[in-house]
């Protein structure tokens, strides 16, 4: 919807980004004797830490460890430590709100706000066609709210374009799983690590995104483990690795398959499986025969003694666990990466055993239970397939709908953005979801949200994005409605309501709802409570490839969880998968897939010589929409830093701290230097928590995994310039906001 | 694992430097604390950010001869039958700075110039003695920090040792808290 009503610094004053910090007799009163201590979940990453919330005077006002909850014990990162300070934040929407032109957002009543909604989604539809309206949604919502918004937008809104920002995360490997598996999950349980010989590491900064996994992967080394880390940065938990692969970005895949050549070479297999239990290993053996050890130094930089040492650690191991997550996933060969990860895996027959693992570490708060339920373009509830005659059908009866009436594959969240700029898609309802600063080549996002005829965002702080929205429908945090999600190793856990949404703020579930009814469909959602809905997905995802039937909430409660496939309520869940050795693919064996390699979409040249990666931090998580707004997350590491090692800097005169233009072929942006010895010399990186000036995202290109449609973050080739100028002495103190100006 | 612990004195605090990973959540969760006035006790620091990622964490390591406690000239610090040498008696404190200087691990501070009060880790003396263990050592997501029994520790961690006899030059300084060193360590000689 055009450009903004106001300034962005003005809508900054009102919303935000402001830090929030504790203070005694306010937001904690009395926190040493609270009301209650609510047991739930962190509402960030995949691991869904077990953690109490301190209520006092039906507010949430601190927290309590949660030390019986199996998988952290009591532990928390900081963003876990400091996440009740969401609650009772100032920024906090506490009404609906419309955007006047030259007056910024004004607060509305509920009616008028849905009202603007309806009448727009009726114009647009009927005068563009049901999918020229668009709805972008997000996986930190749980199990029962993605079921209600996939649900929503293919029976109420009745568009195929419906999408998620799981599309930057899970999907490479999800669809790397399928091809292998035939499920998308996690093969195992954390409690597999324990005795696991060899650990392997890929792509994954375990110890700031996924802070609490360190501890089990340090049992596992106290219990004998070897670790071997890959990564273009020593990342913390690379630095006492027994093996540190720090391999030039992009080049994964030329790694893995290298050492699957090692493997095959010195017969480090597991030939008995690899007949029984597996089909296209022969294929995939071709296609890495010209992978040599010189090969593979000459293209990933890496030794090549090195890179034997490697293989040899894991193909003489008795037990293993591999793990990989954005840093392989993030490409434009996502998929291929995933798939010569596991070839790995089914080389050395090491799955379906104790102590033999692999799996992605999903990274949003319920990243797996999300994608298997709802917002996925080309996917209904169970994991199933939206071009799937039987599978329409069956969700079609269960959602009381004709199946020719269900849409059909929609296009993913890049693509959406895509077709707004190319005036196919104008209008857009977004929930949960924040991509103007989340997405790659983020200017092109900002053109799209510019040349929407209606913009309408569900969420409980008004985002980056939001300042682009006609109206904005004030939703609720995780901590204020029922519900369940799942976490990275596939276990479904409760959420609770631990506090009612504050002001005028809803309900998600209330909001979406009652939207379906305006839009007719209200028989169709008429649900009394978060329990009902996830009945309802049970019974959707009943003998799919994502099966929670067998789950109820008294059963997740007892069992302070239940790990799907849970096909009946007498069955006690499947931690491990593929005991039974029979897989769920058509002919029940393991897949290898072959992974011939291939370069990046963009490399070094002349005029951009140097790799740009990115990443995250450990204080901040995702686009920063709720932990920018967290005081002391941000005071930790207040602004985005361009990583880049004493050798290149030296090349080029830079100090620390001396602002640097960073440009590639989408634009420029300036980010203070931070010279340190721990990344490559040809790659620099910075972290992309931070909207507006401070954006890596500005930076980084939208070329997108064919299959997945993963955009390739964590590859581009960039060029950097000194400006003369050190970095601004408060400049730290406006980063949170995403200001469009420079400081 | 059981909620809160038996007995307090079986209960030990195990520091294991290599395990840190920076990520300061002990820090903001002892920053909770209304005892400590919402000041965190426990601090978190790079070695040397431009050569590596390694972090030190250095929480109070109450000694078993308190240098703070010795050198305070108002007997402002006591260590109790538990061993936990506490932080300065509020009533007594004159904000000297004594102990800030003498302490050799670096612990003390005078984190309200205004106020001028010394402060240090009481190894949550509220937690603990309840049965619970220290915030810090609850939720510390790597295992940098622990407590637990030394036989547990023992099991659990058998590469390393636990060692609590530090040589500063000529002074040797015994402490109830435990660094994890190398397997076979006695001591750690700082200088």
């Amino acid at each position: 919807m055009a450009k903004l009503p106001v300034s962005a610094d003005e809508i900054i004053s009102v919303f935000g980004p402001h830090q929030h910090y504790p203070n005694k007799g306010t937001v904690r009163s009395n926190p040493q004797n609270p009301d209650a201590l609510i047991k739930t979940h962190c509402c960030f990453c995949g691991l869904q830490c077990g953690i109490q919330l301190k209520v006092k005077d039906k507010k949430v006002v601190g927290f309590e460890p949660w030390n019986d909850f199996p998988f952290n014990e009591g532990r928390l990162c900081p963003k876990g430590v400091q996440r009740y300070m969401q609650d009772n934040h100032p920024d906090r929407l506490l009404s609906p709100y419309k955007r006047v032109e030259g007056k910024g957002f004004v607060p509305i009543e509920w009616d008028e706000a849905y009202d603007a909604v309806i009448k727009e989604i009726r114009r647009i539809q009927d005068q563009y066609g049901k999918n020229a309206f668009a709805m972008l949604s997000g996986v930190s919502l749980t199990n029962e709210k993605s079921y209600m918004v996939g649900k929503f937008a293919r029976v109420a809104l009745k568009t195929a374009n419906l999408d998620y920002n799981g599309r930057l995360c899970m999907v490479s490997a999800g669809a790397g799983n399928k091809k292998a598996f035939g499920m998308d999950r996690s093969s195992n349980s954390w409690a597999d690590l324990a005795h696991a010989e060899v650990i392997l590491i890929t792509g994954a900064n375990v110890s700031e995104c996924f802070p609490v996994l360190t501890h089990k992967i340090w049992e596992a080394r106290d219990n004998g483990a070897k670790l071997i880390v890959i990564d273009p940065r020593q990342i913390p938990i690379a630095r006492t690795a027994d093996i540190h692969l720090p391999l030039r970005p992009g080049t994964d895949s030329a790694l893995t398959n290298t050492m699957l050549k090692v493997l095959i070479d010195n017969n480090w297999l597991d030939n008995d499986f690899i007949n029984n239990y597996t089909s296209g290993f022969e294929e995939t053996a071709e296609a890495v025969k010209e992978c040599t050890l010189e090969w593979g130094e000459a293209v990933t930089g890496i030794p090549k003694e090195l890179i034997f040492k490697a293989a040899e650690m894991w193909g003489k191991a008795k037990t293993s666990f591999l793990m990989h997550a954005r840093g392989i996933e993030h490409h434009s060969k996502g998929v291929q990466n995933v798939s010569s990860c596991i070839n790995l895996v089914l080389a050395t027959g090491r799955i379906g055993k104790p102590y033999c693992g692999y799996g992605t570490i999903t990274g949003q708060g319920n990243g797996q239970g999300g994608r298997e339920h709802g917002h996925k373009c080309d996917q209904l509830p169970g994991n199933r397939d939206i071009e799937n005659p039987e599978h329409r059908k069956f969700v079609a009866d269960i959602w009381g709908i004709k199946e020719e009436d269900m849409p059909r594959k929609g296009l993913s969240a890049y693509e959406i953005i895509e077709a707004i700029n190319r005036g196919e898609i104008k209008g857009l309802l977004s929930i949960c979801f924040n991509p103007l600063v989340s997405l790659p080549n983020n200017n092109n996002v900002r053109a799209a949200l510019e040349k929407l005829e209606f913009y309408a965002g569900i969420d409980f702080f008004l985002s980056e994005t939001l300042r682009h929205a006609n109206i904005i429908l004030a939703g609720s945090l995780q901590e204020e409605e029922e519900g369940t999600t799942t976490s990275a190793e596939g276990r479904v856990i409760r959420i609770r309501a631990v506090v009612d949404p504050p002001g005028k703020a809803k309900r998600d579930s209330e909001i979406l709802m009652e939207l379906a009814r305006r839009l007719g469909e209200g028989d169709k959602f008429n649900y009394k409570n978060s329990e009902e809905t996830f009945n309802e997905l049970r019974v959707a995802s009943k003998g799919s490839a994502a099966d929670y039937y067998g789950i109820t909430y008294e059963r997740v409660e007892k069992n302070l969880g239940i790990f799907w496939p849970c096909p009946t309520e007498d069955h006690p869940g499947t931690p491990r998968l593929w005991e039974d050795r029979q897989f769920n693919t058509n002919d029940k064996k393991a897949h290898f897939n072959p992974t011939p390699y291939k370069k990046p979409t963009e490399e070094p040249d002349e005029e951009y010589p140097i790799v740009l990666t990115t990443g995250r931090v450990v204080s901040q998580y995702l686009s920063g929409s709720q932990t920018r707004r967290i005081g002391k997350l941000v005071d930790l590491y207040p602004e985005p830093l361009l990583e880049i090692h004493p050798n290149l800097a030296a090349e080029y005169g830079i100090e620390e701290n001396d602002l640097i233009k960073v440009s590639t072929r989408r634009g420029s942006a300036l980010f203070p230097a931070n010279v340190v010895e721990t990344i490559r010399q040809d790659t620099v990186f910075i972290p992309y928590h931070w909207g507006g000036v401070n954006s890596a995202n500005q930076l980084t290109i939208d070329a997108l995994d064919p299959v997945s449609k993963i955009p390739e973050f964590k590859v581009c080739a960039c060029k950097i310039e000194k400006t003369g100028r050190k970095k601004g002495e408060h400049s730290k103190e406006f980063a949170n906001q995403s200001r469009d100006i420079q400081y | 694992m059981a909620e809160q612990f038996e007995r307090f004195n079986d209960m030990e605090f195990f520091v294991d430097m290599q395990r840190c990973i920076g990520c300061h959540s002990c820090e903001m969760a002892c920053a909770e604390c209304e005892t400590n006035g919402e000041t965190s006790m426990i601090h978190i620091h790079y070695v040397d950010r431009a050569e590596t990622i390694q972090t030190t964490v250095q929480v109070c390591m109450h000694c078993e001869d308190p240098i703070c406690a010795n050198v305070c000239p108002a007997d402002a610090i006591t260590k109790d039958e538990y061993g936990i040498v506490h932080t300065a008696d509020t009533s007594k404190c004159i904000g000297c700075a004594n102990c800030v200087i003498g302490c050799p691990f670096g612990v003390p501070q005078i984190p309200d110039q205004s106020a001028m009060l010394m402060m240090k880790c009481n190894m949550c003396y509220d937690r603990t003695s309840t049965g619970l263990k220290p915030m810090c050592a609850t939720v510390c997501p790597s295992g940098a920090l622990t407590f637990d029994t030394r036989e547990n520790v023992a099991k659990k961690r058998p590469n390393s040792t636990p060692v609590n006899r530090f040589i500063f030059g000529k002074e040797i300084v015994n402490t109830k808290v435990n660094i994890m060193m190398p397997k076979g360590s006695k001591e750690l000689k700082v200088f």
